[in-house]
């Protein structure tokens, strides 16, 4: 299952121009508000019709005007999670849940209820009314009647957007289990680069009306078209580790990675359970020799493979660490303070603090069914 | 029955009918209107709004005379009606039922545009997204989202109904039995020597009818909303 998505459109003095393709796992449409996200999504679900485009869907052509081809919303079988939820006020959560059901074409596989409920966590929420339900549980329930209604893609339109850090926290790994268990395919608009570097597989950078890249978490992430977009204080870069083990005295966890052994606060995940890490350029520190007498814990040696200005006293180096690409920010003063050049070996140094429960995803940066960990289950 | 004689008992029974038909009989027009007038966007939507609202502005005798111009045994649509199905309103408890629905209908409609230009729209599309028609939204979501409005309008075409007075007396006359609903009778026994009496209670019974319907209607729309929250 793929999407295939080529459109133009007009909203009044906005031009979108969108090409991207979306493979299984989770695709993030990825940039700032007012980029043409949600427009990108809307026309996909087919709530607003492009003026010239094509969108194919799993091999069935569902825009086309070339050809005069427009399916209408509902015959799509493209669940919609929408920012605001938009439950239906005068059913039960149970009825929500259910109300895709009746227009399911019969013999294709459904969703199951009750695996559903259980993925989502929403059990104990059946019988009530949607408006007893707090941010966390409208959204939860959301993406339940979306998947419930058989889809065979999946949009989600910033659906933590309404929501304070606490609730996020609670809804992540819900969407990491959807990415993970469920083999419908994940179109997911945020400007949060946080759960982008946690829930992507691939990422598509959308910015004023157009698609500046795609491509890759861990590869668009680490670009420089993104500082653009982001700011230069959140550009960074993303790469896969695994949970090696505990230090329960400390309460750190430790993980293994191609640049080495890097602690982070106590991770909730067991030995052998992959993570993704986002190290933001602006909490590495470079060094030419490894230090002593420092609190920082984690040093990685590597190469100097990029040196690039990025602002007025601002480099930023790209270095190779074991075959991962690290960023880091320094002044232009220290970089030729310790004359820094490509080629050369430098260490790394990143703060265990910096590397929060934001910048921490579960699964593996590579798409597709069967990626999830065994933490997840 | 509050010492009411057989001949009031009629009226009462009469007006109760052809109020009921007249609510009844209007509100799939009217809410098809409603939605028209909500909606869409065409040419002539002012005109069609107006002519919705026309019999709330002009004398109900004026009203009820283009209603026997068009609906009398010679007029247009009375003899269409009269050859090719038999209905015959003029002079008719069923045309009653036509003039009372007639006047009710911009009270019905409004109400009615009112609670669908409430709707959030977005939920509409939520609907469609997870497969539902357009046919199926609008019975699913729309319908219920607007059934206080709904139930509001049907109150307004019932309870305007029972009092509507000038366009019944121009259209069907005041026949004892067949068209004197509840105002013809009281304004009747107003007219003749010892009706004070006979009047009076008709007024009560009136005032007893609208007090009711008002209030089952604020009943049924608190039911209606309080599902909603």
């Amino acid at each position: 299952m793929s999407l295939d998505v080529d459109l133009s459109h007009r909203l009044g003095s906005f031009a979108l121009d969108a090409r991207f393709r979306a493979d299984p796992g989770l695709t993030a449409l990825f940039g700032p508000s007012g980029g043409g996200k949600t427009a990108i999504l809307n026309l996909i679900a087919g709530l607003s019709r492009p003026e010239r485009g094509r969108i194919v869907a799993d091999g069935e052509v569902l825009v086309d005007t070339a050809r005069g081809r427009f399916v209408p919303r509902h015959r799509r079988r493209i669940g919609y999670v929408f920012q605001e939820a938009r439950l239906f006020p005068h059913l039960s959560v149970r009825r929500n849940l259910l109300y895709g059901r009746w227009f399911a074409p019969r013999g294709l596989p459904r969703e199951d209820l009750g695996r559903v409920v259980a993925l989502l966590g929403i059990g104990h929420l059946l019988e009530r009314r949607p408006s007893r339900l707090s941010g966390g549980e409208t959204q939860r329930v959301a993406i339940g009647r979306a998947l419930l209604a058989g889809p065979r893609l999946l949009l989600l339109d910033e659906p933590m957007a309404a929501l304070d850090a606490a609730r996020r926290e609670e809804i992540l790994p819900y969407i990491e289990r959807l990415r993970d268990e469920s083999r419908i395919p994940v179109v997911y608009v945020s400007h949060a680069i946080g759960e982008v570097a946690r829930l992507a597989n691939t990422v598509v950078l959308v910015g004023g009306g157009r698609v500046a890249a795609a491509g890759p978490v861990a590869e668009i992430l680490g670009r420089r078209e993104l500082a653009a977009i982001v700011g230069e204080e959140e550009a960074g870069a993303v790469f896969q580790a695994e949970v090696i083990g505990h230090d329960e005295v400390h309460h750190l966890s430790l993980l293994s990675s191609g640049a080495g052994t890097i602690a982070i606060p106590r991770l909730d995940a067991a030995p052998g359970a992959s993570v993704r890490l986002r190290i933001r350029a602006r909490d590495v520190i470079v060094a030419l020799r490894p230090p002593e007498g420092m609190s920082a814990l984690n040093v990685l040696r590597g190469t100097i493979r990029q040196v690039r200005a990025s602002g007025p006293a601002s480099m930023e180096l790209r270095l190779d660490c074991g075959g991962v690409s690290i960023l880091a920010a320094i002044t232009r003063r220290s970089c030729q303070a310790l004359a820094l050049s490509v080629g050369m070996s430098v260490y790394a140094i990143a703060k265990t603090v910096a590397l929060d429960r934001q910048s921490l995803g579960r699964g593996r940066l590579k798409h597709g069914p069967g990626a999830g960990d065994p933490a997840d289950a | 029955m509050l010492g009411l004689t057989p001949d009031e008992v009629t009226a009462v029974r009469l007006s109760l009918r052809v109020a009921t038909w007249a609510m009844i009989a209007s509100l799939p027009l009217g809410i098809a209107v409603a939605m028209l007038l909500a909606r869409c966007e065409f040419w002539g939507k002012a005109l069609v709004n107006g002519l919705v609202h026309l019999p709330l502005v002009l004398p109900p005798v004026v009203t009820g005379y283009a209603l026997l111009l068009l609906f009398g045994r010679n007029g247009p649509l009375g003899r269409l009606l009269a050859e090719h199905f038999g209905i015959v309103l003029a002079f008719r408890w069923t045309g009653a039922a036509l003039a009372c629905a007639v006047m009710g209908f911009p009270l019905m409609v409004r109400a009615i545009r009112l609670s669908i230009e409430a709707v959030d729209r977005r939920l509409e599309d939520a609907a469609g997204t997870l497969g539902a028609s357009p046919a199926w939204i609008f019975a699913t979501i729309t319908l219920p989202l607007i059934l206080p409005g709904i139930l509001a309008g049907m109150i307004l075409s019932f309870a305007k109904a029972l009092g509507e007075f000038g366009a019944t007396i121009t259209f069907v006359s005041n026949i004892p039995g067949e068209t004197q609903t509840l105002p013809s009778a009281i304004y009747t026994l107003t007219q003749v020597p010892g009706g004070e009496a006979g009047a009076l209670r008709l007024s009560l019974v009136s005032v007893a009818i609208s007090l009711t319907a008002l209030l089952v209607s604020e009943a049924l729309a608190r039911r209606a909303s309080a599902r909603l929250r």
